[in-house]
């Protein structure tokens, strides 16, 4: 493993102090200030304590599932190559980038009380589903995180060098053996933190589960934090679940860092990966199975945005193409910004001996309520400028902490990996600093480099985020453009600007995505 | 970045330049500011007059804005604010944050007396089920038909939206004590509770649910800016909530003859003609020129059911009880 132990350069050291100054500042600081605003923790009632057990049940069942459906996917795309297959991994990644309330619409033209499967279960003379309820929460969940679920899985499956499947297959590995040997350990390695990461975002769950869940039962933390500032005006108690919350989320962090065993397959020549064993009927119907599932699932819904929306995208006034530029700068700047905190993170991590704090650090953002780190921010910011007219770097900047964690699940793994594979290698040529990046760390980071991009542009392109706290006349995002035309009754003009956040969000994606795999060999 | 920085640069360079002229800051909801709200032409109509710049600071709904003035306290930016209800007045005007508006003797065109020496009415509606003409043909008319009925309604939570406040409001002033019963033959009736109006308007538009919680006037959008008259509000019998949004001075503002200026032209014609065609509701002051063609066609209840502000607040945490209990069954 990656333990040279060597001590981090000094500029290493001073990106790893500020990435990590950026994020404690944002999630603790924020939680401070409200606190402050509070003069004390709040006490909880018995109605929070069932708003915790709803949150980790739905949550935790959310991720299970994301994570149980999402192992035959990324196997049938790591172990196939078939036209479209890139075009088809971009597209899958869809309901991850969107706006939650446009998901929602989504997966209701589908599977909602009008939708085109209950048409389809009532010509068939079969009684209507109802999507709404814990069933509905955990569908909509699947739906938004299967698609990271696989990337992240599908990127284990990447890492396993083709070197090992060739001397598997010249073993005589059956789809047995190649599971027990090559792709459990991957699975110990990778699954937990895939599933914790999907855990925590399930836990800050508002908007899906509030329309979702059909009625009161269905309060999450979020909720009661929204209710606790803005029902019941009460800081402190704010707090106090914010705490919860992060509380929840540390657990949960640990836990998997005691389940992850760390898979140790070595470096290879990163030949493309054959693979043998799968060409058996059975597993090819199995793959094809797992393929046309999601890609109907995942589809379907977006499908739905798109025909909905498609027709309404050129009449959309002047003022939403304005918030979609602004969208664009934000997301860019953002995204930026995220990757240079998660450069010196991953880094860090990889060659430091607290990896693990690190890494848990980064992933903080995950675990914080949207409300009560817009709120803190502007309690914090507002004695000391004009918030307003900085709304959007703020939403950058704040966006670029939201997205981190993610940028962290998808570049450390591959720091790792080079530290491990060729650290010593570049310590004995003495290649260090500037060098050690431009020769080793940035070409073989490549792929990682530009997934987590995408990811960092995409979806801060899509979240409405803090901006809805400060933003003023003149300034709305896409996302605010598109919940301001849905409060003014113009449901044609939201479709449209719902369909153009789609489209962007994917381009940025799939630019960014693309060009880190164009010519990266592996 | 650079992008934002550029646009926070202008910004910034308008603020310079308009530094001479004194500015005037009013917190109100989101969709108050937006394109398609009033937000736009009553600020230029106050520019217009005021040798001032008028600012508007959104966040989200009148509860939102409440709570971000709380947290603020007295060293808000705000000297104005607009866009809470009487569900949300005593609370604000316990926190002594707000000063009297100093306006006598406007004539009021609201369904209840107003005689609030701080807050300044300036648009008003009844809460009301909406649904469907070509699609809904036996409409209930009350709430006992609505629960007796199989239709499925779409409502907006209480605990985060100023509609669903009123809807929790609406019927503990119509049924007391047996509002938590109302609501229990209402459960099965419901199809599902949103963050906000928006989410519940889009569902029902959608056909996930027969009806919506919404307005009596919200059929006046679909008649006069579709041309669509097929939906409408369904009249009950035990009458409809009322909801009046109001604007207030705030007490540590700098800019308090201003912000008496303003709150003057919110009673005035000028702004109360832009109130129905952008926020779709009925204006404060009826202006000269009446209501646009199309309102005249909308439901008007028998009997109108509010709160007084105290009374409000009391009640409140109760009936949210009744109805998280009721609807957890």
């Amino acid at each position: 493993m990656a333990d040279s132990t060597q001590p981090l350069s000094p500029a290493l050291r001073i990106g790893v102090g500020l990435a990590l100054a950026a994020v404690l500042a944002l999630v603790l600081g924020t939680l401070a200030a409200v606190l402050a605003r509070a003069k004390g923790f709040g006490a909880l009632g018995p109605a929070d304590w069932a708003a915790v057990r709803f949150t980790v049940n739905q949550a935790a069942i959310s991720a299970a599932l994301s994570i149980a459906f999402a192992v035959p996917v990324a196997r049938a795309l790591a172990r196939r190559r078939f036209v479209g297959r890139g075009l088809l991994v971009t597209a899958l990644g869809a309901p991850f980038l969107l706006p939650v309330i446009v998901a929602v619409m989504g997966l209701l033209t589908i599977f909602g009380r009008a939708g085109t499967l209950n048409g389809m279960l009532g010509l068939a003379g079969v009684q209507p589903i109802s999507i709404y309820g814990f069933g509905g929460v955990v569908l909509a969940h699947v739906f938004l995180n299967l698609p990271l679920a696989v990337r992240l899985l599908l990127h284990g499956w990447l890492a396993i060098p083709a070197e090992r499947f060739r001397l598997a297959a010249s073993l005589g590995f059956g789809t047995g053996a190649m599971l027990r040997h090559l792709e459990w350990p991957m699975l110990r390695a990778v699954v937990p933190s895939a599933f914790v990461a999907i855990l925590l975002i399930c836990l800050t769950s508002f908007t899906v589960a509030l329309t979702l869940g059909g009625g009161p039962r269905a309060t999450t933390l979020e909720l009661a934090i929204y209710q606790a500032l803005r029902f019941d005006f009460d800081p402190g108690r704010a707090a106090t679940l914010a705490v919860l919350q992060l509380a929840l989320s540390a657990l949960a962090m640990l836990l998997a860092l005691k389940l992850a065993v760390p898979a140790a397959f070595g470096a290879g020549l990163d030949r493309p990966v054959q693979r043998w064993d799968a060409d058996g009927a059975v597993p090819r119907a199995a793959d094809a199975v797992a393929l046309v599932g999601a890609t109907l699932f995942l589809a379907a819904p977006l499908a739905a945005v798109v025909v909905e929306g498609s027709g309404h995208v050129a009449g959309l006034p002047a003022s939403v193409w304005q918030a979609a530029l602004r969208s664009l700068g934000v997301a860019l700047g953002s995204g930026a910004l995220a990757l240079a905190m998660a450069l010196p993170l991953s880094l860090g991590a990889a060659r430091s001996r607290r990896r693990g704090w690190v890494e848990a650090a980064g992933m903080l953002p995950l675990a914080t309520s949207a409300l009560v780190v817009g709120t803190g921010l502007m309690l914090l910011l507002r004695p000391l400028t004009n918030v307003t007219a900085l709304a959007l770097p703020v939403t950058a900047a704040v966006n670029a902490v939201m997205v981190l964690p993610f940028c962290l699940r998808v570049m450390s793994p591959a720091a790792r990996t080079i530290e491990a594979d060729y650290g010593r290698l570049a310590d004995s040529l003495g290649l260090a600093g500037a060098a050690r990046l431009r020769i080793l760390i940035l070409p073989r980071m490549r792929p990682a480099l530009g997934f987590a991009a995408g990811l960092a542009t995409a979806m801060s392109m899509g979240d409405l985020g803090v901006i809805a706290l400060f933003a003023g006349a003149d300034n709305a995002t896409l996302p605010l453009a598109l919940y301001r035309l849905m409060g003014a009754y113009r449901t044609a003009d939201a479709a449209g600007a719902a369909m153009l956040l789609l489209a962007l969000s994917l381009a940025l994606f799939w630019v960014f995505d693309r060009g880190g795999r164009i010519d990266a060999g592996s | 970045m650079r992008h934002s920085l550029m646009i926070a640069g202008l910004l910034c360079a308008t603020a310079a330049a308009a530094a001479d002229r004194p500015v005037l800051t009013v917190y109100t909801y989101d969709s108050f500011v937006s394109e398609w709200g009033p937000g736009p032409r009553i600020k230029a109509g106050f520019e217009g007059f005021c040798g001032c710049e008028l600012r508007f600071v959104s966040s989200g709904d009148g509860a939102a804005l409440l709570s971000r003035l709380l947290l603020e306290g007295e060293s808000t930016d705000a000297d104005v604010v607009l866009g809470l209800d009487t569900n949300l007045t005593a609370a604000a005007a316990e926190s002594g944050l707000f000063a009297e508006s100093g306006l006598r003797e406007v004539a009021y065109d609201l369904p209840v007396l107003w005689d609030d020496p701080i807050f300044v009415p300036y648009d008003w509606g009844y809460f009301a089920f909406v649904y469907d003409k070509t699609k809904t043909v036996s409409v209930p008319a009350s709430f006992e038909e609505l629960a007796a009925s199989d239709l499925k309604i779409v409502i907006e939570d209480p605990r985060s939206s100023t509609p669903g406040l009123g809807l929790l409001l609406w019927v503990k002033a119509a049924y007391g004590a047996r509002a938590s019963e109302i609501w229990s033959e209402l459960a099965d009736n419901i199809v599902t509770v949103t963050p906000g109006w928006s989410e519940a308007y889009g569902l029902f538009l959608k056909g996930e649910a027969d009806m919506v919680l919404s307005y009596t006037t919200s059929p006046a959008y679909h008649l006069i800016a579709e041309g669509d008259d097929s939906k409408a509000a369904a009249p009950f019998s035990e009458g409809h909530y009322l909801q009046v949004e109001v604007a207030a001075k705030v007490a540590s503002s700098a800019q308090r003859d201003l912000a008496d200026r303003f709150l003057a032209f919110v009673v005035s014609p000028e702004f109360q003609k832009e109130i129905p065609e952008t926020n779709w509701m009925y204006p404060a002051v009826t202006p000269p020129g009446g209501l646009p063609a199309g309102f005249e066609t909308l439901v008007v209840p028998q009997k109108v059911l509010l709160f007084p502000a105290g009374e409000a607040r009391k009640v409140r945490d109760e009936a949210l009880a009744e109805w998280q209990t009721a609807l957890s069954r």
